[in-house]
């Protein structure tokens, strides 16, 4: 049963991951990764839901959920960048873009923009070391950056949306 | 008929590979072109991104690339009439062939040739005849042997002999064991493994069975990086294939051995590159090392017999069934047999995949078979083995690639990441990467690791800053011998290589920082000023309306000038100015 406040989350739409997981021994993970897909991030109500249906305490649960990068613990924004701090993007320059984008959109490392259009995530690696430096855009990879094309990039992405809103 | 593959790894996709795909699919359609269209994995030649293979039934016609989806008319019109002129400005030219040429593909073989969501392609291609003659004509003792004969070494880092591995776990008690495939490809700058599971999903899925069926395992279990989704979708794919031809599955060739498949995604940890940590994970709990012994092979995967492998050793396996140990073992050095797989990255002209045997010297990847810097700047040293690593410097390029003697510069051969750099790189602030991100990818359960890294960090962030002190250097030093000795698992035991190796051939590098406050590669910000070369400077004015700080003032056509108290050092500067005018000192 889930109630219809704004700030609690709809449980209902994970029962088909927890009928199919809950009693799969090993599949904490698999779960949190299934969650994430359906909410965008972890929310805390969800999280001990996840406990209370698996059996697993509440302190493994996030436990484990705050051991991976992967997962989150607040929304992100309409238009999520994944900044490649990779050791070829580091050569190639990627702290420079770090600091365009603060520049730009005043955030650093998992930050949002007042707006909650842009949230800005470094990553390890992206694997697409020959263009670097790189970035991926929800899912969308600019590659051989400089600090103007990415200005470029985000002035672009920011009308869009504006556009958009204004449709 | 005439083929066209598309190379479409996750490389050539984000250059722009899949759009070239589409333009051409619906080129072939609208010029009516009897042309079969097609995709295939990573070529290995990313710098030249994106690539189309046009091929006369088997054989290579031409290799066009950095081929744009308006190209696509040109291509059919070759097509069309085998007039090369439509296309001549997009062939690859013949210093850019011999960064394929000059390689060895074993692992890598079939990559960016085959199909990789095309079982039938990989078998016509000869794939699963290894598998068969192991399952039918071989004893999982005489495979073990043949693995023993060839000399193969773990390729994920450590070069265990993958043959002393699968014995330990063969002769472990227990009906139960598990195969497992680390596909958790951390280290920042490499991307062999993504390359291979991407082109060759079933080349993978081969060497595993091979494997399983050597140790007597009934499941195998892939874990991959959760940044990897490509690789997961074809490697999903591949495995359904292979269930639904029997190679998977129940009584596999007719031959009574079972082995089921499964993909476990990561969620993004290094530490779980470490094989007890990934076990961890695969169990759904924080990927934390154990304590070995118990190794793997006696209690692993719900404390059930297993055996971990990378990517690589696996892709090698099926080769050596088919051709034997001892073909392979002709390849290489005394101590290492075989090819490597490297990531070539960084400064480097021709960055891509390069598999060459064990044996060669760095310099003959980096300039022979990488062209050198594509900086006007000198190279200066390459990193191999990622956080696990170190740097060798430009003066030990005739280094042999081989475990022992890369071990013996301080660097290891590491998984295959080699990132070059020139003299633009600084080496404080190289050693600074490399530890702010095993900082922050350190598990927290040693606490020489944890807390080491952290203050190690510390200590090189300061350097960068100009705060360095004296001493600072032999503290470093010792920090970095405390958590060799203290940290449980092998990550945590090779964090210190970056910080020792960068100081035992860049010394002087961070005596500039300490005493000076100078940055010779004129990288650590807080270090440089930005000034404007009279010599250079033609008065345009340009760098000054670009400014954000109003830090630059001049009169047209007269050289400007930067106010350094004024200067945030944003850089916007230098990209601005057309003439270079603009330096860091």
């Amino acid at each position: 049963m889930s109630c219809n406040c704004s700030s609690c989350s709809d449980l209902s739409l994970l029962n088909e991951t927890l009928d199919h997981y809950a009693s799969v021994p090993g599949s904490l993970i698999t779960i949190l990764q299934k969650a994430q897909a359906i909410y965008g991030y972890l929310p805390s109500d969800v999280l001990n839901h996840i406990a209370s249906v698996t059996g697993i305490p509440a302190a493994k649960v996030f436990g484990v959920a705050t051991f991976y990068t992967q997962f989150r613990f607040k929304p992100v924004g309409k238009y999520l960048i994944m900044l490649c701090q990779g050791t070829a993007c580091h050569v190639n320059g990627s702290l420079m873009l770090e600091k365009t984008i603060y520049d730009t959109l005043g955030i650093k490392d998992g930050e949002t923009t007042e707006d909650g259009l842009f949230t800005l995530k470094n990553v390890a690696c992206l694997g697409c070391c020959s263009l670097s430096p790189v970035m991926m855009i929800n899912d969308e990879t600019y590659g051989s950056l400089t600090p103007q094309k990415v200005r470029e990039i985000l002035a672009r992405l920011k009308d869009e949306a504006l556009k958009e809103a204004a449709e | 008929m005439i083929k066209i593959k598309v190379g479409q790894g996750s490389c050539g996709i984000s250059a722009g590979a899949s759009k070239v795909y589409a333009a051409l699919e619906k080129q072939i359609i609208d010029d009516n072109l009897d042309v079969q269209l097609s995709v295939t994995g990573c070529i290995g030649m990313c710098y030249l991104e994106p690539i189309v293979d046009i091929y006369d039934e088997n054989s290579l016609l031409k290799r066009l690339v950095r081929v744009k989806e308006s190209d696509v008319q040109s291509i059919s019109d070759y097509v069309k009439t085998g007039d090369i002129t439509h296309i001549e400005n997009l062939i690859v030219s013949d210093e850019d062939k011999h960064f394929l040429d000059s390689q060895t593909r074993i692992a890598l073989r079939g990559c960016g040739v085959i199909n990789p969501d095309e079982i039938d392609d990989y078998i016509s291609n000869g794939g699963y005849t290894a598998l068969r003659k192991a399952l039918v004509e071989m004893t999982p003792e005489s495979v073990i042997d043949e693995i023993k004969v060839a000399g193969l070494a773990g390729r994920g880092g450590a070069g265990f002999p993958t043959w002393f591995k699968w014995n330990a776990a063969r002769n472990s008690q227990g009906e139960e064991k598990y195969l497992i495939c680390n596909a958790d490809e951390g280290d920042p700058g490499a991307f062999m493994d993504r390359a291979v599971i991407e082109s060759n999903p079933h080349n993978l899925i081969e060497g595993m069975l091979i494997g399983a069926y050597a140790i007597g395992a009934k499941e195998a279990i892939i874990y991959v990086r959760a940044e990897y989704p490509l690789a997961i979708i074809r490697l999903e794919r591949a495995i359904e294939q292979a269930n639904e031809k029997g190679i998977v599955g129940e009584n596999i060739f007719g031959s009574g051995f079972s082995c089921s498949f499964r993909i476990k995604a990561g969620a993004g940890a290094f530490v779980c590159g470490e094989e007890t940590a990934l076990i961890e994970s695969l169990e759904g709990s924080r990927g934390m090392p154990r304590l070995k012994p118990p190794f793997p092979a006696q209690s692993g995967y719900w404390h059930k017999p297993s055996n971990i492998n990378n990517v690589e050793t696996f892709a090698n396996v099926s080769w050596i069934i088919e051709n034997g140990g001892e073909e392979f073992a002709k390849l290489g050095t005394e101590d290492s047999k075989g090819t490597k797989v490297f990531a070539i990255t960084g400064k480097i002209k021709r960055g891509g995949l390069v598999e060459i045997p064990m044996g060669k010297k760095l310099s003959d990847v980096i300039f022979d078979i990488g062209g050198g810097m594509k900086t006007d700047k000198d190279y200066k040293c390459v990193q191999l083995g990622g956080p696990s690593g170190g740097c060798i410097p430009a003066d030990m390029q005739d280094t042999v690639i081989d475990y022992k003697k890369l071990s013996a510069t301080g660097a290891i051969m590491g998984s295959g990441g080699m990132v070059v750099m020139d003299e633009s790189t600084c080496m404080v602030g190289m050693a600074r990467f490399f530890l702010d991100f095993t900082a922050k990818e350190s598990c927290g359960k040693c606490t020489h690791c944890r807390i080491g890294t952290k203050r190690l960090l510390e200590i090189l962030d300061r350097i960068c800053k100009g705060e360095g002190k004296e001493g600072d250097i032999e503290l470093l030093e010792d920090t970095c011998n405390e958590i060799k000795t203290g940290a449980l698992c092998g990550l945590g035991q090779t964090a210190p290589n970056p910080v020792l190796t960068t100081i035992k051939y860049y010394r002087d590098e961070y005596e500039a920082h300490i005493i000076e406050k100078r940055c010779p590669a004129g990288e650590c910000i807080d270090l440089v000023n930005f000034i404007i070369n009279p010599d250079k400077c033609v008065g345009c004015s340009l760098c000054s309306r670009k400014c954000p700080a109003g830090a630059i003032s001049g009169e047209i056509k007269k050289t400007f000038s930067i106010d350094s108290e004024k200067c945030i050092k944003c850089g916007q500067c230098i990209d601005a100015c057309r003439f270079g005018a603009v330096e860091k000192r």
